[in-house]
């Protein structure tokens, strides 16, 4: 490993409306090295690799390239100086043959026209020396993703480039692609090439890594060698502590009767390919379940599934002691589930209906759509929720987009309130919102409990995640890991788990 | 090998197999099909279709659409007609023609690309705009007399005996051809097609993709302006009312000839294969002699159905089978 630094980014200031991305945040690459770009949702990762490939304009801040300032104008611009990158989601052209997708933009000639055969051979030879024998000529779309993403890499190495940016390229492929992967990465490396690995499987973190930097909050937290960076330790310091103001634990009453609480919903050896390996869980009434685990862990897949929203491939889902088949979540819906999902601006919010509407529409789904619900009803439904759940707003006739984040959300679970589920599941439902309204959405979810329901509840947030759960299942690399109860639940407990993978 | 070649250029094939299945069918049924001149006059009739068409497929390929060219091809009519009567140079007037199709596609390439504006509402305005110049000029018929485009709308390219074709026909090949070229072996047309696929890719990938979309729409400014020129040949006229709806018939041309309206598949040749199979249609109506040409229509309306419910299903059966593969290659890692 040399230490002479390829490329340094200094004080990278970034600002999106509202948001305050990346403040004077550092990172240095060095040749000939497997450097992971670590944190959780929104702690700025993407947007130091885009402020990097020239996709964001950087607000302030220098970055070097060789110990040459640059300033990247666009992708063309950084690929032509020499930093490539690979996205999380291939962004190739499934259209195309395998190889025009590795030279589209930069097509051999002869005599003025595109050289298809130079194309084809050279691209041939390009896989060869990945591993990879495949009919270049077809259309990249009949092959498998982790076969686009190879080709994607591919692609970016034929730029003859110094900077290989790697943005999560592997939450595609299975463990077998992965290793053929990472030897191509170390390959790689050993040529000299500095690469950026961005991802948030801890494990392969530390399978390639030589050097690993962290960020939370879109502040640097620090920048470490991978073999003095314990995992318990990466886990706390991705994570971070929460100095909110708020009470220390809310934690349901119900933990001190713990008899015999009805289980509501059984998953019975449940599997869902590509989203979640095999898992047994109970969910029983009257208490919060809490789904732990980093982001890509598999909890919100496990949501997904007992929302009939992912298909069950294997195993079987038990509800009230009937097996059932939630082919959709309509099917989840009659059977009394009801799900908040994590994009609360793309999956929940109907922008451009008023909170009534936005109330009402999951209960008339499940009635169906012949079963109207008068408009008298409608606004009794909206104006006791708007009330229960305080939200403030001028009137119920207020369109949802209108309102702060934090009363959307509430919207959002007045919707699935007035279906009077016997489950609620809660996928992140204090994102983006503030402290105040978190707090409040915390005490609704045990006073919800309390009252009987079944309780999911998912979050990032692992010092809200104490607060409210009486019982956790945690999560790794798409696998449940196991379980924590009453007193077992600590944070130290989580990460060891965590850590401690399979 | 030719397995592949098959599979790769399936819809085309098709394409080119229901235009021989009409024919034969035709020339089964009444007396006289089988004559080249009727053949011939396929593509005599339809040459500024076809010329349309090309451009619409460029169109299309990016996922796009234009439906502004009906009214630019009557426009241009319309436009030379007035000129010529004034007496204008006519290469002047063919010039200025297409120099003003070309300009209005890269007005609308323009709005479409860096404001955002919807293609199909941008073209649209340029469809009103066209066909209220048409009306604003004048809203009678005006006949061409100009000696120059009489002698090249009834100059007659001998092949044999009793055969020949029109100098507009050497143009509309001549256009496919090279519009095939273009979109096989050049930069611009692999671009059209990889922007076509996927937008924000080709972005990522550092092809220039504003001036390949504004490219696209100011090239099928250009045919249509051409079109029209072929079309004065044709008509001799020009009138505010002409080709109403030829931007349907170009799209419907295309989707025949094997273009997803999606974007990112198409070939120039499919398009020009859609606007003979309509050529074949309608040329056996008028042999059955006791049908309206309306049918025409009808029998698009059941090949466009035919065709998308085709593609849909090629496309259907494509994803299923790359998930057969995926959930094998996971079982055989998990074994």
């Amino acid at each position: 490993m040399t230490t002479k630094p390829l490329l340094t980014m200094r004080n990278i200031c970034k600002g999106f409306p509202g948001v305050k991305a990346l403040s004077d945040v550092d990172f240095t690459l060095r040749a000939g090295e497997i450097h992971s770009l670590l944190g959780e949702n929104g702690a700025g990762k993407s947007t130091l690799i885009k402020v990097l490939t020239g996709v964001e304009k950087l607000d302030s801040g220098q970055i070097e390239l060789n110990g040459q300032e640059i300033r990247t104008k666009s992708p063309k611009h950084s690929q032509e100086l020499g930093i490539s990158t690979v996205y999380q989601e291939v962004n190739l052209c499934a259209n195309l043959s395998v190889a025009e997708n590795i030279f589209i933009g930069r097509e051999p000639k002869k005599n003025g026209m595109i050289d298809w055969k130079a194309i084809n051979t050279r691209t041939k030879n390009l896989l060869k020396k990945l591993n990879i024998n495949i009919d270049v000529t077809q259309t990249l779309g009949n092959y498998s993703v982790a076969i686009q993403q190879m080709v994607a890499i591919a692609r970016a190495l034929d730029v003859e480039a110094k900077v290989l940016i790697l943005d999560e390229p592997t939450s595609s492929l299975d463990t077998a692609e992965c290793e053929k992967l990472f030897g191509v990465m170390k390959q790689l490396r050993n040529e000299g090439m500095g690469i950026i690995f961005v991802t948030h499987f801890l494990d392969q973190v530390y399978a390639v890594s030589d050097r690993i930097t962290i960020l939370r909050n879109g502040e640097l937290v620090g920048e470490f060698l991978a073999e003095k960076l314990p995992k318990i330790e990466l886990i706390g310091k991705m994570i971070g502590k929460d100095y909110d103001t708020l009470s220390k634990t809310i934690k349901s009453s119900q933990n001190d009767k713990e008899a015999e609480k009805e289980i509501f919903l059984r998953a019975d050896k449940a599997s869902s390919i590509g989203n979640i390996k095999e898992f047994s869980l109970d969910i029983k009434k009257s208490e919060v379940l809490g789904l732990a685990g980093l982001l890509g862990s598999g909890r919100s897949e496990t949501a997904r599934v007992m929302f009939g929203a992912d298909k069950v491939s294997s195993g079987e889902i038990v509800i009230k002691g009937e097996k059932v088949v939630l082919r959709n979540p309509l099917d989840a819906i009659k059977e009394g589930i009801a799900y908040c999902p994590e994009d609360r601006k793309t999956d929940a919010i109907l922008g451009n209906l008023s909170i009534r509407e936005n109330i009402i529409v999951a209960l008339q789904a499940k009635y169906g759509l012949f079963k109207f619900i008068g408009r008298k009803e409608q606004e009794e439904i909206a104006d006791r929720y708007i009330k229960l759940l305080d939200i403030k707003t001028p009137g119920r006739e207020q369109l949802i987009k209108n309102l702060s984040g934090g009363n959307q959300q509430k919207v959002i679970l007045a919707r699935w309130l007035a279906t009077n589920p016997d489950l609620l599941i809660l996928d992140e439902p204090t994102r983006g919102i503030d402290i105040g309204t978190k707090a409040e959405i915390q005490k609704l979810v045990v006073k919800f409990a309390d009252e009987g329901m079944a309780v999911v509840f998912i979050s990032s947030e692992m010092d809200e995640m104490l607060r409210c759960c009486s019982r956790m299942a945690v999560f790794s690399e798409k696998e449940k890991l196991g379980e924590l109860e009453g007193d077992e639940i600590s944070e130290q407990e989580i990460m060891k788990m965590i850590a401690g993978g399979k | 090998m030719i397995n592949g070649i098959l599979k790769k250029n399936f819809s085309i094939i098709v394409t080119i197999m229901l235009f021989l299945v009409l024919f034969i069918a035709g020339a089964l049924t009444y007396k006289g099909f089988l004559n080249a001149q009727v053949f011939l006059n396929l593509f005599v009739d339809n040459a500024y279709l076809i010329i349309v068409a090309v451009g619409m497929t460029f169109v299309l390929i990016s996922g796009g659409i234009d439906i502004s060219v009906g009214s630019v091809v009557a426009f241009v009519c319309m436009f030379s007609a007035d000129l010529l009567q004034k007496g204008w140079n006519p290469v002047v007037v063919m010039l200025l023609s297409l120099v003003i199709g070309t300009f209005g596609g890269y007005i609308m390439g323009y709005m479409i690309h860096y404001y955002g504006v919807q293609p199909f509402i941008a073209t649209l305005a340029g469809q009103f705009l066209y066909r209220g110049i048409c009306y604003v000029i004048s809203t009678e018929s005006i006949s061409i007399t100009d000696p120059t485009y009489s002698f090249i709308a009834n100059y007659q390219i001998k092949l044999a005996p009793k055969m020949y074709v029109s100098i507009s026909v050497i143009i509309a090949l001549a256009m496919v051809l090279v519009t095939t070229i273009v979109l096989k072996y050049t930069k611009f047309g692999r671009n059209v097609y990889a922007i076509g696929g996927n937008e924000q890719s080709a972005g990522l990938m550092g092809l220039p993709v504003a001036r390949i979309k504004i490219g696209v729409y100011a090239l099928s400014g250009f045919c249509a302006a051409l079109g029209g020129i072929v079309f004065s040949f044709y008509t001799l006229s020009g009138y505010g009312l002409q080709n109403i709806g030829l931007e349907m018939d170009a799209i419907a041309s295309a989707v025949i000839g094997g273009t997803l309206l999606t974007g990112g598949v198409g070939t120039v040749i499919g398009s020009m294969f859609g606007v003979l199979i309509q050529g074949i249609i309608q040329t056996i109506i008028i042999f059955q002699g006791n049908l309206s040409s309306w049918w025409t229509k009808v029998a698009v309306a059941a090949l466009l159905c035919l065709f998308v419910v085709l593609q849909r299903v090629i496309e259907a059966r494509g994803q299923q089978v790359k998930q057969d593969k995926a959930v094998k290659a996971e079982t055989v890692i998990s074994k």
